[in-house]
């Protein structure tokens, strides 16, 4: 079974240094200390040369200290065989690196074949995989990565990391080599895994948005390898450490602590759903009702297809499948309101629908209600400064 | 002799024991070389990965003893190995060595890093890597190495009649030029020909089999 109440492990870096040249060169990472809480994710974020990645692969000891330790639930890395400890660590990169000679059943059979699991055991453990990171086993065990998309291969690699249930996942620029939409599915998808699984994760990004949605911890590393700040997003957001914390943040920190909020934490908006087909005089009583001044045209799995303004409803007779405006921006509970902002904003009608994970409806948000929020916002910066 | 027929049908159906007999015996030394010359290739190249200083020489000698002439390598084995099959693997195991060492470590350099990288990130060791990744993905082009071998190899075996060996080799010098006639020299041509098509037929069968997943392509 998937360890499902909070799989993770305590991951403490102790005064890690990692010089590539002699003892007196630049060091890449510099006396970095810091403990990642079980069960959060802490992303490293930073310029190229910060040494995210360094640190990174020194907990899997991809690349072996010059000094200082790194423990997890209090045990030092060192002390294990490096083939042992990195069969305990998931371990997910950027361009995913699926085997292009195994089915997708074996790339995620992997770990657990190393571990000299049963077969049978190592069977269920694939299906279960497949089937938390949202693909039909039944569809996708006997694939090949070559006739998977990026999206599908990056849910793979997600699987396979997971395979043997490791307590600690390090997460390279893992959605990196997706386009932006894609990527933010991708983000929301894991971060509801992760609220199922709880793993310890440590997540490599040079990208402050992504770090600032996916973290619960963030850990801001300047060139060299120093760390510059280690805290809650909101806090770095809110109290930035030094200037170049300022800078690397951004100067749309108002902005962006709308990604600290979630188009779940809103309350939703009842909306006034229409089938096509339904006479009018009812859409018209069914719209007085309603807070907003459209009516949602949805497919009889409750699917959004367009709006209707309140004015196209006079008359007598029944509604017209072609009388929408097609476009209602597609709404993930788990998205941040800065991405349901620019969505709404792009679309002809200020609106969203919230959806469900089978794109059914459950609900309305408009750009006021994060206007509003943003109001809020400005008031509260103003009376800190 | 001028009035001899082109070709002597007959003379076909009262060797075919011989004939037979000869096939064989070219397929024996074909695989032997090759079997042998594989073996060799894959630790050289193995070897040669691993210290990056012996790439070079290796390519090196393997490319000259590629250039001797078959005949000027029996001349030069001789008094060493006498007129045996022993000589003429020797001399056809060398032969294989260039194209072979050359396809594996291409087909082990052309994978990608991040593949190595997901393999050591996920706790491989080492030699897991090497059969359970690297190899099998180099197989493409490990194989299109041994096709062109193999094809060359067969061919090469008939110059072994020289010093007594030969497969099909026998009819052609031995039989064809040594008493000139033409349809003997036709038999061991074309049956020559014959074994190097299939058995190139064959790589090609046996590279389907091994890689399904290099005719997969995105269908998503």
């Amino acid at each position: 079974m998937i360890n499902a109440n909070g799989g993770g492990a305590v991951v403490e870096l102790d005064h890690l240094t990692k010089r590539y040249g002699p003892s007196s060169s630049k060091p890449a990472v510099n006396d970095l200390s810091l403990t990642v809480p079980a069960g959060q994710i802490c992303v490293l974020v930073g310029p190229s040369g910060c040494g995210k990645t360094t640190t990174m692969k020194m907990i899997n000891r991809l690349v072996e200290p010059t000094s200082g330790r790194v423990l997890i639930d209090g045990e030092d890395v060192m002390k294990l065989p490096a083939v042992e400890l990195r069969r305990r660590i998931g371990y997910v990169i950027q361009q995913v690196g699926l085997f292009p000679h195994l089915t997708v059943a074996d790339n995620v059979a992997i770990v657990p074949k190393l571990l000299k699991w049963r077969p049978g055991r190592i069977r269920e453990r694939v299906d279960e995989l497949l089937d938390l990171v949202g693909l039909d086993p039944a569809a996708y065990r006997e694939r090949y990565p070559a006739e998977l998309s990026g999206g599908e291969r990056q849910r793979v690699g997600v699987g396979r990391a997971l395979a043997a249930d490791p307590p600690v996942m390090l997460m390279d620029e893992p959605f990196g080599a997706v386009d932006p939409i894609r990527r933010d599915r991708l983000q929301n998808e894991f971060l509801r895994l992760q609220a199922r699984v709880r793993k310890t994760i440590i997540f490599v990004t040079h990208d402050v948005d992504e770090a600032i949605k996916m973290a619960d911890r963030i850990a801001i590393l300047q060139v060299g390898g120093v760390l510059a700040q280690y805290d809650t997003p909101e806090a770095i957001l809110s109290a930035p450490a030094s200037n170049f914390v300022e800078r690397f943040v951004g100067a749309d920190r108002g902005l962006k602590r709308l990604s600290l909020a979630r188009v779940r934490d809103l309350p939703l908006i009842q909306p006034a759903l229409a089938h096509a087909g339904e006479p009018l005089a009812k859409l018209r009583r069914r719209l007085g009702g309603a807070e907003v001044d459209y009516v949602l045209l949805v497919d009889n799995r409750n699917r959004p297809l367009g709006w209707v303004e309140a004015a196209q409803l006079a008359g007598d007779g029944t509604l017209p499948a072609n009388l929408a405006t097609p476009g209602a921006p597609l709404l993930d509970p788990e998205s941040t309101l800065r991405d349901a902002l620019s969505a709404m904003l792009g679309s002809s009608v200020q609106l969203g629908a919230v959806v469900d994970e089978k794109d059914s409806v459950i609900g309305l948000v408009s750009v006021d209600q994060i206007a509003e929020i943003l109001r809020r916002e400005v008031r509260s910066v103003a009376t800190d400064g | 002799m001028a009035d001899q027929p082109f070709f002597r049908p007959d003379w076909v159906v009262d060797n075919l024991g011989e004939i037979g007999a000869r096939t064989l015996q070219h397929l024996e030394i074909t695989a032997i070389a090759i079997s042998i010359g594989f073996a060799l290739s894959l630790a050289l190249a193995l070897l040669a990965r691993r210290y990056r200083v012996l790439r070079g020489p290796t390519i090196g000698i393997a490319g000259a003893m590629y250039a001797i002439p078959s005949l000027a390598a029996f001349g030069l084995l001789i008094p060493f190995t006498g007129l045996s099959l022993l000589t003429a693997e020797i001399a056809m195991v060398s032969y294989t060595l260039l194209i072979l060492i050359r396809n594996i470590l291409a087909g082990l350099d052309g994978i990608a890093p991040e593949i190595l990288e997901a393999a050591d990130g996920m706790g491989f060791t080492t030699t897991q890597r090497l059969w359970r990744v690297e190899l099998p993905l180099a197989l493409p082009v490990i194989i299109a190495g041994l096709r062109i071998t193999t094809v060359t190899t067969i061919g090469l075996v008939t110059v072994t009649s020289f010093i007594g060996e030969g497969g099909l080799g026998y009819f052609i010098l031995n039989i064809g030029i040594s008493r000139f006639f033409p349809t003997a020299i036709y038999v061991g041509a074309i049956l020559s020909v014959t074994l190097a098509v299939v058995a190139d037929l064959l790589f090609v069968w046996l590279q389907r089999a091994l890689t399904p997943w290099a005719r997969a392509r995105a269908t998503a």
